[in-house]
């Protein structure tokens, strides 16, 4: 596929669209949380990747390259629409951010039927959507995309123990974000 | 169990928790944390929950992009005619 990407071959173009779009989009609509913006990386990610794809030099994956040109895209977009988001998210990351846990409910053996419903996914999102960024990145790459420590680490250009770092905080911050809702829903039914 | 209540045990098992999930620890450490956990209910509940909120995040519906964003996809990169029938 990267010799047919480097001849200019356009059917190569539409496969490697159809094999990695679903992966970019997803991650591009983690880090923007909107639609519409996740659609523009995603254009912005292919346009850059076909027009680059000389300077990729195939260390990586594919994937990774694209994951990483995406990652870029996002960002750029974010410091633009929300520039104080980003810096809300600086102060975030210099307290605990939930590395020291507080809640201490056990909360893991509710039914299965109280993870199942639209309000606990929606706290999920909302929980994962108010993460500060640097952190969602690695959640998302590491624990929904499957990606190893080292493909992550080359993705967002981080050393592998940033990324060991970001994931263990994101896990405790989601955890304790997460524990709040689930605690008081078993709380609700002891009444 | 705030961050000074936190007895030292404790601390070092959150340290090292995600090494522990992730099987990086060495065996006489992962050792000592399983004994630890074997009689600290504290400990116990933060790796469950830990696990739960991974798995939950797993288990979400994956977000598509649409067909019609496909489509713009395609239109904006001039692709529209190697453009696959939806599947």
């Amino acid at each position: 596929l990267l010799g047919r990407l480097r001849a200019g071959d356009k059917t190569a173009c539409a496969e490697c669209i159809e094999l990695h779009s679903p992966a970019v989009y997803r991650l591009a609509l983690r880090l923007t949380r909107d639609e519409a913006e996740a659609e523009d990386v995603v254009q912005e990610t292919f346009f850059n990747a076909f027009k680059g794809i000389d300077r990729f030099d195939g260390r990586s994956a594919l994937s990774t390259w694209l994951y990483r040109i995406a990652h870029n895209a996002a960002l750029m977009r974010l410091r633009k629409v929300k520039p104080e988001a980003m810096s809300i998210e600086d102060e975030a990351l210099s307290d605990d951010g939930g590395l020291v846990p507080r809640q201490l409910f056990d909360w893991c053996c509710l039914p299965e039927q109280d993870f199942d419903t639209d309000e606990a996914r929606a706290e999920l999102e909302r929980a994962i959507g108010e993460l500060p960024e640097r952190l969602r990145a690695v959640f998302t790459l590491r624990e929904l995309e499957g990606l190893s420590t080292e493909e992550t680490a080359t993705a967002l250009d981080l050393s592998p123990e940033a990324v060991k770092t970001r994931l263990h905080r994101a896990r405790l911050w989601l955890r304790e974000r997460l524990s709040t809702y689930f605690t008081e829903l078993a709380h609700a039914h002891e009444d | 169990m705030d961050a000074p209540d936190l007895p030292v045990d404790c601390q070092n098992l959150v340290r090292d928790l995600s090494l522990y999930l992730d099987g990086e620890l060495s065996p006489r450490r992962r050792a000592e944390i399983e004994q630890h956990l074997a009689t600290c209910a504290n400990c116990h509940a933060v790796v469950d929950t830990v696990r739960k909120t991974i798995q939950l995040y797993q288990d979400l519906p994956q977000p598509k992009l649409s067909p019609a964003a496909r489509e713009r996809l395609y239109r904006a990169l001039a692709l529209n005619e190697f453009l696959p029938p939806t599947k």
